[in-house]
């Protein structure tokens, strides 16, 4: 049973087969269309795989929406070395929730795409890694692996066409940083999951100091329609450079939590009053976070807007990993800066100096400052820190730490000023908990 | 050498070699870019983020230290945006940090307040509690204070990159983030406070130093380490006529900023209360002390009693003592007391070497061919524990350059992690291994070979025959033990050669001989411990005894003459290589003689006009030309290394308090 009701106003590409019995099944995804890409580009040349992709202006889901053909055309076509294909399902961002039910409930989608993959780079090996936290999906990938293997879609000589391609589920090291690319090839091979000095990039060092390509989870899973479809129909599902459907995690207060299924491009408003179901109690809109945690958030004037990538640049936030916390009324955004950076001062990695210190400054300021114990020159000061923090750390862990909370105080300077002078939370006492969906 | 490329530094035209790191192009400029984490020859971190600068076309700022200078680039290290970056970064740095300075031991030489003193802000808006965690200590040299730690991982580069240990680690993340010891609560390494000297703060800290006094209170001393043969210098910091720690922190010498527990910790036999500091005679069969001018006219008036009546005399030189030493007491010996027979403990087969090259003075290898040639064969010896510079330059060059290296071994050693062939001999049978490696060092372009005492006499001569039969350059390392062993072969402490291995008229006994004859009237023993396993048979010989401690030969002696050490005494010393180093003097104790000036004042006394040591003369006929000793001179006398570890060294080792405190056992290390 998946997580929640659909809308419908979804669009169904990648989550088309949730809901379905035994939806994980081999059986389940091959009478669904399963595996028909992955034959179809054993008929075409790399060359033409990663044509496709970049034709459906797919762009990668795990945050940065880095187009994924042009990603794959950075691997070397010639290499000394075995090349690799990892997908990141280290899923750690607060608000985003979706790779988690992409893995759970159609894991042969994922597979196939990486196998795709693998074909267009040269790869004979993919890598799945998963968050730790999600111990029962490792079952459930590692026995789609099984019954892939044993039926030829994976292996040494692929449905008799002599490609072959492995893929292995490893678990994530129990952090947030194992989702950021470096990190997670660290942690890959055993390390401590710290980042690495880049360039070289992934794509001409990264596993096992091999070329690598790295997609996040959604992104391999959006790889078998594209094939199967064409790259301009994916694309046209979306806006210009931005093609394709996305996973929308929805959460916060609204009626109707949820992941769905929407065109890139949906209106953010549209999203929470027709998708999300509005919000509880009749409560008005103060603020969206609309990618994830790291992403600055919007005031509620600010959401008449396209949920695509270049819309949200636009408007100095990002689309991150699709991660939609709504915020009401009653929400008091000091204690949401201060909750999010909780999570940060707790999960960076502790290598560089400005994001382990300024996280861990900005935590005890806004605790502090959140306590009522807070004096006007530290709001600037707040976001001094997390101004001297961005753009100068190891990765970008300390730019999604920073970036919020900049906003945070930019935007809602007033909340700030209210809790000045040993003064309560205006909020406190306001908020009741969300009834359960 | 790589292709150069032009660049612009702060408006500065650069040029070098493509690939050259920003920090690095700027310093051939005279700009100095700041950094904690950056450290010449470990792997890039980029982790503390000092030295961000500004790079046209870069949105963002850039660490110079991971940043390869290309051509056309334009660097500014100066703007507004860089400036405030630093400044941020340390006032990061130290939001946590205790700012104890005033009782730090890096107070003064730590490079967190001269970076916040040139660069930092003046005050700190952190208001917020500080993480605290109490200091621990790790061993019996290692402490480590988290809150004063910067997590720049130099500890922990220099432990896995430098000394192939990894004993040290991070654990824990964020701000929670601290170094730890692979024990869990303590270490088990070789001890040698690398990580110690190279931390840029006072986090970790030595059970030497610690809290005795400021650094600019002591005076720097650099000298050259006088355990093993490898000739580290060592600077020593001394207080109050007190050596209170060694370093190598300005990375002098041949050893750059290495040095082993030895060099760095391994003086405080100096201060030791069993020291000698008076002269001792035997009166009615005890040793009681007298004056040194009681004990020199004894000393004199027996000597020259017995080199009047044409007695028997035998002379044993030390390891320790200095060229100039070595000098004076073989032409004492052949020319004052008229006697061939003297010689020292041999713990390498130098004879047969230069015997075996007839000449080849470019077939000797220098020490900075450890971190240069690309290959090296190692047969025969535990390099980490036994010549532990030795072992550093191999692995660096292997780390830096992928040089290649073999190793023929009894056991286990550290070398096996990283050497591309290795084979396991027994006692014996090194040789033999060593020559089944034959295709694969043929392949090499050229090659380096250590051998330990293992291969002697015929052994060594075969050995470079098969080097010769490479086809390929051959340089050779003959390991030998003490810090002057090889001085004291070239100063002709040997029964058969004279210095500069030139053949002696009338080749005396050797060591083993003298303690056999039955008939011999004076033993004299200069910084040596002959009779720690052995007898002397002549019982009436009259024995006089140069030594820092009262040793088992020195209990056995007629006269003690208490000496000074390597540290008190000026002087030359020549390592394993050959290169001859100068000592200098960095404190005096009381009542101790340095051997020359003991050996002058005999002479005086008995008359005799040895004139002035020469041994810079002896050097330069041996470069002009390499001498060649008879190949059967190597049959007289034994080589037998006496096989120290990490933690022991001859007899000054018994008296080092920190090589007997250290938990791991001697020469137990990767066994
Ligand atoms: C701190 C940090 C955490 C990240 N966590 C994840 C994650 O959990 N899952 C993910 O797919 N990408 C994560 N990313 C992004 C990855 O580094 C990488 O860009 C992404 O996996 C690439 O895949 P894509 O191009 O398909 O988006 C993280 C990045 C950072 C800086
Ligand atoms: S920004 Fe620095 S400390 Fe933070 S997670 Fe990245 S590397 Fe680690
Ligand atoms: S102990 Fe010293 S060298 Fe090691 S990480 Fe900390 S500051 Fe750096
Ligand atoms: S390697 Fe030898 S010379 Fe160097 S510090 Fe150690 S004992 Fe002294
Ligand atoms: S010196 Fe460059 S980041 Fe530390």
């Amino acid at each position: 049973m998946p997580y929640n009701e659909p809308s419908p106003l979804e669009v169904k590409v990648l989550t088309r087969r949730f809901g379905l019995a035994d939806s994980a099944s081999l059986d389940t995804y091959l009478a669904t269309g399963g595996y028909e890409a992955l034959k179809k580009a054993l008929g075409m040349t790399p060359g033409e795989i990663i044509e496709e992709v970049k034709l459906s202006n797919l762009r990668g889901r795990g945050g940065a929406g880095f187009p994924a053909g042009t990603k794959w055309g950075f691997v070397p076509r010639d290499s000394a070395r075995p090349k690799y294909v990892v997908a990141n399902g280290d899923e750690g961002e607060p608000g985003t929730c979706k790779d988690r039910l992409l893995m759970e409930y159609d894991p042969h989608q994922l597979i196939e795409g990486m196998a795709i993959a693998g074909l267009a780079v040269g790869a004979h090996a993919g890598y799945i890694y998963v968050r730790g936290e999600f111990r029962y999906i490792i079952r459930i990938l590692e026995r789609a692996v099984e019954e892939a293997r044993g039926r030829g879609y994976l292996g040494g000589n692929i449905l008799g066409s002599g490609f072959g391609f492995e893929v292995y589920v490893q678990s994530g090291a129990g952090s947030y940083e194992c989702g950021e690319e470096s990190a997670l090839l660290e942690s890959l091979e055993g390390r401590r999951g710290v980042p690495r000095i880049r360039p070289p990039f992934p794509a001409v060092s990264g596993a096992f100091q091999s070329p690598t390509v790295l997609n996040n989870i959604e992104t391999y899973s959006a790889v078998p329609a594209i094939i199967r479809e064409g790259g301009a129909a994916f694309a046209a599902l979306g806006t210009p450079r931005n093609g394709g459907t996305r996973l929308f995690c929805l959460s916060g207060h609204l009626n109707k939590p949820g992941v769905y299924e929407l065109p890139m491009g949906f209106n953010l408003l549209r999203m929470i009053h027709e998708v999300g179901g509005g919000i509880p109690g009749g409560k008005r809109l103060k603020a969206v976070i609309p990618g994830g945690s790291s992403c600055p958030v919007l005031k509620a004037e600010e959401c008449d807007i396209a949920m695509d990538f270049d819309s949200l640049a636009k408007a100095k936030s990002m689309l991150g990993s699709g991660g939609v916390v709504v915020m009401d009324e009653d929400t008091c955004m000091v204690q949401a800066a201060r909750r999010i950076m909780e999570f940060y001062a707790h999960e960076s990695c502790g290598w560089c100096v400005p994001c382990r210190e300024g996280t861990n400054w900005l935590r005890r300021l806004l605790r502090r400052f959140h306590a009522g114990e807070g004096s006007r020159s530290d709001i600037d000061l707040i976001g001094d820190v997390a101004r001297n923090i961005l753009g100068r750390t190891f990765c970008p862990l300390g730019d999604a730490a920073a970036m919020p909370t900049i906003a945070f105080v930019e935007k809602f300077r007033d909340e700030f000023e209210a809790h000045l002078e040993g003064r309560p939370c205006p909020f406190e006492g306001r908020r009741r908990e969300v009834p359960a969906p | 050498m790589s292709k150069l490329v032009r660049l612009e530094i702060d408006g500065k035209p650069v040029e070098v070699p493509a690939g050259t790191l920003v920090i690095n192009a700027a310093k051939t400029v005279g700009i100095e870019i700041p950094a904690f984490c950056y450290y010449d020859g470990l792997t890039l971190q980029g982790a503390c983020r000092m030295c961000l600068v500004e790079v046209e076309k870069s949105p963002k700022l850039v660490t110079a230290c991971t940043l390869a200078a290309a051509e056309g680039m334009v660097v500014r290290t100066q703007t507004p945006q860089v400036v405030q970056a630093r400044k941020a970064m340390l006032e990061f740095l130290l939001t946590n940090h205790p700012l104890d300075c005033p009782v730090c031991d890096k107070g003064g030489e730590c490079e967190l307040q001269d970076l916040t003193f040139r660069y930092g802000l003046g005050e700190s808006r952190f208001l917020e509690t500080k993480v605290h965690v109490p200091e621990k200590q790790w061993s019996a040299v290692v402490y480590y204070d988290a809150p004063r730690c910067i997590l720049c991982y130099r500890c922990v580069r220099i432990c896995k990159e430098g000394m192939g240990v990894s004993a040290l680690a991070v654990v824990s993340r964020a701000v929670d983030s601290e170094i730890a010891p692979n024990m869990g609560d303590h270490l088990y390494c070789d001890e040698c406070g690398m990580c110690i000297d190279i931390c840029p703060v006072g986090a970790l800290t030595s059970q030497d130093y610690r809290y005795q006094t400021r650094p600019w209170e002591m005076k720097h001393v650099g000298t050259i380490c006088t355990h093993c043969a490898d000739g580290c210098t060592t600077t020593l910091g001394v207080y109050n006529n007190r050596v209170i720690r060694g370093n190598n922190h300005d990375r002098t010498g041949l050893n750059g900023e290495f040095l082993c527990v030895k060099g760095r910790y391994a003086h405080d036999f100096i201060a030791h209360s069993e020291r000698l500091k008076c002269p001792l005679m035997r009166v009615d069969g005890k040793l009681v002390e007298v004056s040194w001018s009681q004990a020199l006219a004894e000393v004199a008036a027996r000597f020259g009693g017995i080199r009047s009546r044409g007695g028997k005399f035998g002379v044993i030189g030390s390891t320790r003592t200095t060229n100039e030493e070595n000098w004076y007491l073989q032409k004492f010996a052949r020319e004052g007391l008229g006697t061939g027979n003297i010689d020292h403990h041999r713990s390498g087969d130098v004879i047969s070497l230069l015997s075996a090259l007839k000449g080849r003075a470019d077939a000797l290898a220098a020490t900075s061919d450890l971190y240069e040639r690309k290959a090296a064969l190692v047969i025969g010896s535990d390099l980490a524990q036994q010549h532990p510079l030795v072992a550093f330059q191999l692995r660096a060059n292997w780390r830096h350059h992928e040089s290649h290296i073999y190793t023929v071994t009894r056991g286990p050693v550290r070398e096996d992690a990283y050497s591309r062939l290795r084979v396991r001999a027994e006692a014996g049978r090194e040789l033999a291994a060593a020559k089944s490696l034959r295709q694969a060092l043929q392949a090499e372009p050229e090659l380096l070979i250590l051998f330990g005492d293992c291969v002697r006499g015929a052994a060594v001569h075969e050995l470079v025959e098969f080097g010769d039969s490479l086809g390929i350059p051959v340089r050779y390392i003959c390991l030998v033990d003490y810090v002057n062993s090889r001085g004291a072969m070239d100063m002709g402490l040997t029964p058969g050669l004279l210095p500069g291995y030139q053949p002696a008229a009338a080749p005396g006994l050797d060591l083993a001989g003298m303690l056999a004859a039955a008939d011999l009237d004076a033993l004299w023993v200069v910084g040596a411990n002959p009779l720690k396993n052995a007898a002397l048979a002549a019982e009436r010989a009259f024995v006089v005894v140069q030594d820092l401690f009262l040793t088992e030969t020195a209990a056995r002696a007629d006269i003690v003459l208490p000496a000074a050490c390597a540290y008190e005494k000026t002087g030359t010393v020549t390592n394993v290589c050959g290169e001859v180093q100068r000592l200098s003097r960095a404190v005096t104790t009381m009542g101790a003689k340095p051997d020359l000036e003991i050996f002058r004042s005999l002479a005086a006394r008995m008359g005799l006009d040895l004139g002035e040591p020469e041994t810079d003369r002896v050097y330069a006929e041996m470069r002009r030309q390499l001498p060649v000793p008879a190949a059967g001179e190597a049959a007289r006398g034994v080589v037998a290394s006496a096989g120290d570890t990490l933690f022991t060294s001859g007899t000054l080792g018994r008296y080092c308090g920190v090589l007997r405190n250290v938990r791991e056992a001697p020469g137990g290390l990767y066994q």
